[in-house]
C-alpha cells in the first residue's frame, strides 16, 4: 500500500508513534555526528545524513547490554533476567543497508537451535521503517554487495523523501497496522514517477563496480597468500571498522560486581583488538594486524557466506569513511581478484 | 598543485628512491593518495619504482611515527613533519628502536587542514579538492567553492612552533619560520576560562560519545604498552562497557600518560570517529610541563621527560 506523509505533519506523526512505541531514530549528538538513539523529543530526529556514525544494529544489539543482575543477602540470592523489554519499538530512518545488515546478523542471533533471547525479544517487538537513499555517498557500494539504495526487503514500512513529503509504503502485516494513522494521506499519482526517477539516479550514482561476487571462492585459496602481508600494513588495530560496521556482531560477556551484587554484561568486541584472541596461556594465535585484518575480511567474505550464503558486508562504506588511516575495503575486495597480490600497493 | 608542495613531493620521492636504490633502508613509510578527497593514506614502499606514489599535501595528517613499533626490526626511512619527528625523538629516549636503523625524511610543515571542518563548511559530499597556495578549491556534485586554508587548520597545527623537523637526516625544503598562528591552543583557552564545574561538564559531555574503539590510543606513537590498563584483567581497572565513569576514566588516564611525552601532533583527535576533542587535554598538560619544568617533547635526544625520571635532589615543592 502506498501513502504519503506531508513533512509538515512529520513531527506530529512521530508524536503519535511515540505514544504507543519507543521510537529509535537517527539523531545528531553534535554537528556531523549522529547515531540511532531512543528519541525523547521528535525534534531530535534528523534524517538528513545519509549515514549515521554508529549503525542501526544497536537497536537490537546494544554496544553494552546487561543480561541479568543478581544480589545476595546471607544465604539468599536473587537473580533477575533483563531480556524483556516493556514497550514495542519502532526503528525509523534506517537506510536499506542497515536494514539488510539486521537481517544478516539475525542469521547469527536467531538461527535455531541457539536463539538469542535478548536479540529476539527486541527484534520481534520492533517495526522497521526504512528510508530510501536519495543521495548515496561516493563510498557506498550496496549494489555490489547484494543490496540497493531503495531495497525494501526487511522493512515493514518504507519511506522515500519526495521533497515536501515522504512516500510511505506499507509492506508487511506489521506495517499495514499503521495505515490508519491520521496523517497518512493517499499517494499522489505523480509520486510513483518521482520515486522511479530518484531510484534511477541513486542506482546510476553507485553503479556496480566492486567484485564482491565470487569473493568467497577466491578467498578459499588465499589463507596463506602474501596478499595478507601487505594489505594489513597500515592498519593500526583500532576498532572503528568493526564497531561502526552494521554487520559485525562479535561480543564479549563479562561479570561486573562482587559477591553481594552485580550484573552480567554483553559488550561489543572486535577481532582487531589483541585481547580478542589472546588465550589464557598467554599465547595469541593472531599476534599481529596481519592475522587480525585477515580474520575480519575472511569472516565477512568467506566464513560467513559458507554458513549463511551471503557475504557479511552490505557496502555501507562506514569503514572507509571513518578509518583513521584510510583503509579502503573496496580496494581489498578488488585486490582479491587481482592476479599478482604480492605486488599490491596498500 | 601548489608549487612549494610539489617541490617537497619531488624531494621526498628523490630521497626515497636514493635510499632504496642504495639499500640504505628496507622500506620507506610515507603518504600516498588514495580513494577519498581530503585524505591521504600511509604507504610502505620497498622498491625504487614504488616511490612515484609518494605524495605531499596538507592532508598528510597521520603521525607515521606510530608505525615504528610495527617496523622496528627493519631499517626504515620515514616521512615526518615537525611533530612526528619529535615523537620519534621521544620514542628513541624510551628505547623503542635502534636510532641507527632509521632515516628521517623531514618536511618543514605547512600545517595540516582539518578535513572535517572543510566538510562542515559545504553542503553535500566533497568529491574533489585542490590546493592552490593559500586556498583550497573544493568541489562537489552541485557546488564549487574556494576556502582560505588558514581558516581550516587543525587546532594543534595552529599553535605549532616546531614545524621544521630539525632532527631529520634530510630536509625536503628550507626550514620554515617558526611562529604560532594563535598564541594558545584555542580549545585549551576556552576550557581554562570555564569555572571548574563547567570544565567537568564539558569533559563529561564530550567523552559521553566515546565508543571505546581506542583509535586515539592506536594511532598515537606514544601509546605502545603491550598491555594497556583498559585491557588488563588482573587487576581489572575498568569495565568494558559505556558507563560514563569508565569513559571518563579512560580519557583521563590516556591523557595523563602522555604528560611530557605528547608532541601535540593531534593524531588522536583526528582519528576519533565521534569527533571528541582530545587535544585540549594533552595540550594543556604540555603547557603545564613547559611552565613547570621548562620542557618540551622531543627537542633533543638526551633530556628525558620530567615525569619519567627523578633525581635525588628533586624538590617536592612543585606538588602543592
Amino acid at each position: 500500500m502506498m501513502l504519503r506523509l506531508d513533512k509538515r505533519d512529520f513531527k506530529k506523526f512521530l508524536e503519535d508513534l511515540m505514544e504507543e512505541f519507543d521510537l529509535y531514530a537517527p539523531a545528531s549528538l553534535v554537528e556531523g555526528v549522529s547515531v540511532f538513539k531512543k528519541i525523547d523529543n521528535p525534534e531530535e530526529v534528523n534524517l538528513t545524513p545519509t549515514l549515521t556514525q554508529k549503525p542501526a544494529k544497536e537497536t537490537f544489539f546494544p554496544q553494552s547490554e546487561p543480561m541479568f543482575n543478581y544480589k545476595t543477602e546471607g544465604h539468599k540470592s536473587q537473580m533477575k533476567s533483563l531480556d524483556e523489554i516493556k514497550r514495542e519499538r519502532i526503528l525509523l530512518g534506517a537506510r536499506p543497508c542497515d536494514i539488510e545488515a539486521i537481517s544478516i546478523i539475525e542469521k547469527v542471533f536467531l538461527s535455531e537451535p541457539y536463539t538469542d533471547v535478548y536479540f529476539l525479544e527486541k527484534r520481534k517487538k520492533t517495526t522497521l521503517i526504512g528510508l530510501g537513499c536519495n543521495q548515496p555517498l561516493s563510498t557506498c557500494f550496496c549494489t555490489s554487495a547484494g543490496g540497493g539504495p531503495f531495497l525494501r526487503m526487511g522493512s515493514d514500512i518504507f519511506l522515500i523523501d519526495l521533497g515536501g513529503a515522504y512516500s510511505v509504503e506499507l509492506l508487511t502485516e506489521k506495517g499495514r497496522l499503521f495505515g490508519k494513522n491520521r496523517f497518512l494521506k493517499e499517494a499522489l499519482p505523480e509520486d510513483k514517477r518521482q520515486i522511479k526517477e530518484l531510484e534511477k539516479r541513486a542506482f546510476e550514482k553507485i553503479g556496480v563496480s566492486i567484485p564482491v561476487d565470487g569473493i568467497e571462492k577466491r578467498l578459499d585459496l588465499m589463507t596463506e597468500s602474501s596478499f595478507w602481508d601487505r594489505v594489513h600494513e597500515k592498519c593500526v588495530g583500532c576498532r572503528i571498522c568493526t564497531y561502526l560496521c552494521p554487520t559485525c556482531h562479535c561480543f564479549d560477556i563479562v561479570d561486573e560486581g562482587d559477591h553481594a551484587r552485580g550484573q552480567r554484561v554483553r559488550n561489543w568486541d572486535s577481532c582487531l583488538s589483541s585481547l580478542y584472541s589472546l588465550e589464557t596461556s598467554g599465547h595469541n594465535p593472531r599476534p599481529t594486524t596481519r592475522e587480525r585484518v585477515r580474520q575480519r575480511l575472511m569472516h565477512k567474505f568467506n566464513y560467513f557466506p559458507k554458513i549463511f550464503n551471503r557475504v557479511a558486508c552490505v557496502g555501507c562504506g562506514r569503514c572507509i569513511q571513518y578509518c583513521p588511516v584510510h583503509f579502503d575495503i573496496r580496494q581489498a575486495i578488488i585486490w582479491t581478484s587481482s592476479k599478482r597480490p604480492s605486488e599490491l600497493k596498500t | 598543485m601548489d608549487e612549494r608542495l610539489k617541490k617537497i613531493q619531488e624531494k621526498i620521492r628523490e630521497k626515497s628512491k636514493e635510499l632504496l636504490s642504495k639499500k640504505r633502508v628496507d622500506l620507506i613509510i610515507g603518504f600516498s593518495n588514495w580513494t577519498l578527497p581530503l585524505r591521504t593514506t600511509p604507504v610502505f614502499i620497498r622498491t625504487p619504482e614504488g616511490t612515484e606514489s609518494l605524495i605531499w599535501n596538507s592532508f598528510c595528517e597521520n603521525n607515521l611515527a606510530t608505525y615504528i613499533h610495527k617496523f622496528n626490526r627493519f631499517r626504515v626511512g620515514i616521512v615526518v613533519k615537525g611533530c612526528d619527528a619529535r615523537s620519534l625523538t621521544a620514542l628513541s629516549l624510551e628505547k623503542r628502536f635502534n636510532p641507527d636503523g632509521i632515516f628521517l625524511i623531514g618536511v618543514p610543515c605547512q600545517r595540516m587542514v582539518d578535513r572535517r571542518k572543510v566538510a562542515r563548511a559545504v553542503k553535500g559530499e566533497i568529491i574533489r579538492v585542490e590546493e592552490r597556495g593559500e586556498e583550497l578549491l573544493v568541489e562537489g556534485e552541485e557546488f564549487k567553492t574556494v576556502l582560505e586554508k588558514r581558516d581550516f587548520l587543525y587546532p594543534s597545527c595552529q599553535v605549532c612552533i616546531h614545524r621544521t623537523p630539525s632532527q631529520a637526516h634530510f630536509l625536503a625544503d628550507d626550514p620554515v619560520e617558526e611562529f604560532p598562528l594563535v598564541e594558545t591552543h584555542p580549545e585549551v583557552d576556552v576550557f581554562e576560562k570555564k569555572p571548574p564545574e563547567e570544565r567537568w561538564r564539558y569533559f563529561e559531555s564530550e567523552t559521553s560519545r566515546c565508543i571505546r574503539c581506542y583509535a586515539c590510543r592506536q594511532v598515537c606513537p606514544m601509546c605502545y604498552c603491550t598491555e594497556c590498563f583498559v585491557e588488563c584483567l588482573r587487576p581489572k581497572w575498568i569495565e568494558g562497557g559505556l558507563n560514563p565513569q569508565d569513559l571518563q576514566f579512560y580519557h583521563i588516564v590516556r591523557a595523563y600518560h602522555q604528560t611530557g611525552r605528547c608532541s601535540g601532533c593531534g593524531a588522536c583527535e583526528r582519528a576519533c570517529p565521534m569527533d571528541i576533542p582530545l587535544t585540549y587535554l594533552t595540550q594543556k598538560l604540555n603547557q603545564d610541563v613547559k611552565e613547570l619544568f621548562g620542557f618540551e617533547v622531543g627537542l633533543d635526544s638526551k633530556t628525558p621527560p620530567p615525569l619519567s625520571t627523578y633525581e635525588v635532589e628533586d624538590k617536592g615543592d612543585f606538588i602543592k
